[in-house]
């Protein structure tokens, strides 16, 4: 067993461990947004930025060494995931109040936990298109933060190759993999795990809007770093 | 409308006559002016009600899902964002094939749609005119208000502060929240309500009957201590629309059209609501936002109607509720059988369905189905809904049609305050008339042109959808204040930039 230390807290780990993976296990939060324990670590959101022996890294893609210290809460990194989040929020188009993803939205999730609750930077509103061709799933583009979260889930989880990711810098968008570019010409089947994953509301399945009511969505009832990651599907 | 008030729309020669502005217009929900164009000896040659604010809903609804449609369009508004929630999910009801909702979901959503009608209609009437009706038009404006209500008569302030919070509570009983709660989903509702929030809301009833009560008294009272002027004041004679239920009761969630004519005659009846633009049209003008509505059959001139709690008492045969239809009676004997008319009869009207209100939700509140298991129905998809109902203000109309993939092709509104456009602007015109005309104009004077305003309850921010057709300006402002750059877009449709 090695051991890390997290903001002057000692948490054991069995190497090899990433530190999200080490700080998981031992029940330590650490925000994140394109991470899921089951799939192999990205990198993009860098939500999950701490300061592992004075140098600030992805925990998600930084390896865990024993008598590593680690700060998760320092003001600074929380200033600087805050202003990440913040970005995150402008890049799109995040209208919270009316999304059908309000409530289960792991973006919405975790800016509450840092308290960012209102937005504090320009938001850019750039034009993306929605595409509804799809009988059982509608893809927003509007929201999609790139966490590459169902690029991921189709190639390693349903043996397809639905999604990617086109573009460089302020021009990268999710990009589906058919004749038309359209999903409904894809080989996305709504069972796919592909279909369920995003932890925002840029895919959706159809027929599932606002059934929840408020007071049970997921995050009504526990904060993220209680209830954990955005459940697969829920809306 | 008369020719009198008619040649009070646009003056012959408007650059040579004094302007009086009320702006913003107060007490009212949402943002408004008023201009009077005087000559110089003080007489009115023009009034008018500008609705200043741009909204656009009708517009950037277009290619979204329909189903984001409830949840969308009711932030038009933080009154009355229940009534727009119902409206809209009325209509993708029909989009999605449901015209009948199981017993559960259908009176959730009554229940729901008393408490939003409660509580904006005590709101109006407390906390918006009662300092008017109370103290006076030429009370001092530092005490014409909410607070001197409170100071000087906490009775009164105490009951409207409790029968809106009474009826917000019912509200987020259901959908999660008192404004922007979210409940009607395609087809029904997310949930049902327990027994034991049945038996909570319940609790303090007998008290809101007995302030409902009160109200209610206090209205008529008022109303009738000086007939003479609360029939004459901002007086206009229309066409009266409303839903009425099958059988003629008061209806404010469903029913069909129905619309009396100035003597109280029927336009049409029962008509189904999505045969709504057979009978209705909007014309616009290009110093408003706001539209003006008018009964087709009756023409553009002759066909302005009102809507709101002065026209569904008016036309409706009964009221289902034993005291509001006792008090309905009463206010119908003014004037049977033509409608009553006089613009200060929609508080004593308004206080009548807050009886009601209360009313149906005691009577509701005992209803097991609001705690049955069935919440939605499903049907075959269609690619066009009309959802209408009653919003406190009166008749909201939603029209949207949608593609193949779901996605909204075109919406119109007519919200509630938007139908009352013509006859706001006459009232004012009418007490530009009566009150203003060749007088050296005062606060107090000035005021009786908000009374007349506030009496239709409007809400302005609501009813401004004329995105296509009216002008526009669009400013560029950098972080000092200067304009960079300006897009204007003219009554013709003409495109101007400059840089």
């Amino acid at each position: 067993m090695s051991v890390l230390i997290v903001d002057g807290r000692e948490i054991e780990f069995e190497p090899p461990a990433t530190i999200i993976e080490a700080c998981n296990k031992a029940g330590v939060y650490l925000p994140h947004l394109c991470w899921r324990p089951d799939f192999s670590p990205h990198g993009s959101c860098r939500v999950c930025t701490v300061r592992a022996n004075g140098r600030e890294v992805a925990a998600c893609i930084t390896a865990a060494e024993d008598g590593m210290r680690v700060e998760n809460t320092a003001d600074d990194i929380v200033e600087k995931r805050k202003t990440l989040l913040s970005m995150l929020f402008v890049e799109g188009n995040h209208v919270c109040p009316a999304c059908e993803k309000s409530g289960n939205c792991q973006l919405q999730a975790v800016a509450y936990y840092h308290g960012v609750t209102a937005p504090t930077l320009t938001y850019f509103y750039p034009p993306r298109p929605l595409d509804a061709s799809h009988p059982d799933v509608v893809i927003d583009l509007n929201r999609c933060i790139l966490c590459e979260l169902c690029v991921r889930a189709s190639r390693q989880s349903d043996g397809k190759n639905v999604f990617s990711i086109g573009g460089r810098g302020i021009d990268a968008h999710l990009v589906v993999n058919s004749e038309t570019g359209r999903l409904g010409d894809s080989e996305l089947d709504i069972d796919d795990r592909a279909a369920h994953i995003c932890p925002v509301g840029a895919i959706l399945p159809r027929r599932g809007a606002f059934q929840t009511p408020i007071g049970r969505r997921k995050y009504d009832i526990d904060p993220i770093d209680v209830a954990g990651d955005a459940s697969e599907g829920e809306t | 409308m008369t020719e009198e008030l008619d040649a009070l729309e646009t003056a012959a020669n408007p650059d040579t006559l004094k302007r009086v502005v009320i702006e913003p217009v107060t007490r009212v929900e949402g943002h408004g002016k008023v201009t009077l164009l005087l000559d110089d000896e003080d007489r009115v040659r023009q009034a008018r009600l500008h609705i200043v604010e741009f909204r656009g809903f009708e517009k950037f609804v277009q290619g979204r899902p329909y189903w984001e449609l409830p949840v969308m369009v009711q932030r038009l508004c933080g009154i009355c964002p229940v009534s727009h929630h119902l409206a809209a999910s009325k209509a993708i009801d029909r989009i999605n094939g449901v015209t009948d909702l199981p017993p559960t979901a259908d009176k959730i959503r009554r229940l729901l749609h008393f408490g939003q009608v409660l509580q904006s209609h005590a709101l109006h009437f407390f906390h918006l005119s009662s300092p008017d009706l109370v103290f006076g038009y030429d009370d001092a404006v530092s005490h014409r208000n909410i607070f001197g209500i409170l100071d000087d008569h906490p009775d009164i302030a105490r009951r409207g502060i409790m029968l809106r919070q009474f009826g917000q509570q019912v509200i987020e009983a259901i959908a999660g929240k008192r404004i922007h709660g979210n409940v009607a989903v395609p087809g029904g509702v997310n949930k049902a309500l327990t027994a034991a929030e049945r038996a909570a809301l319940g609790e303090p009833m007998k008290e809101v009957l007995e302030h409902a009560k009160e109200a209610l008294e206090l209205a008529r009272r008022l109303f009738l201590a000086d007939v003479d002027h609360s029939s004459r004041f901002a007086r206009v004679d229309t066409a009266m629309l409303s839903l009425v239920r099958n059988d003629g009761a008061l209806e404010l969630y469903d029913g069909g059209l129905r619309a009396r004519s100035i003597d109280g005659g029927a336009i049409f009846d029962h008509v189904p609501v999505e045969a709504y633009g057979e009978h209705i049209r909007e014309q616009v003008k290009p110093w408003s936002y706001m539209k003006f509505p008018y009964i087709t059959d009756l023409g553009r001139d002759a066909g302005a109607y009102r809507v709101g709690p002065l026209a569904r008492v008016n036309n409706c045969d009964f009221i289902d509720t034993p005291l509001a239809e006792a008090a309905r009676v009463e206010f119908r004997a003014f004037a049977e059988p033509a409608p009553v008319q006089s613009t200060l009869a929609f508080h004593w009207a308004r206080m009548i369905e807050l009886l009601h209100c209360a009313e149906a939700i005691e009577r509701l509140l005992a209803d097991d189905d609001l705690s049955g298991g069935e919440l939605r129905s499903d049907g075959e998809m269609t690619h066009e809904g009309v959802g209408v109902i009653e919003a406190p203000r009166g008749t909201l109309f939603h029209h949207f049609l949608v593609d193949d993939q779901g996605l909204v092709r075109r919406a119109n509104l007519i919200v509630s305050t938007t139908s009352n456009n013509r006859a706001m602007n006459d009232s004012i015109r009418r007490v530009a008339l009566d009150e203003l005309d060749g007088r050296t104009l005062t606060e107090g004077l000035l005021n009786r042109i908000e009374v007349a305003i506030r009496a239709y309850d409007p809400c302005l921010s609501c009813a401004t959808h004329a995105l296509g057709k009216m002008p526009l300006a669009l400013e560029l402002v950098d972080h000092d204040g200067d304009t960079i750059a300006t897009l204007r877009r003219d009554v013709d449709g003409g495109v101007r930039r400059s840089v």
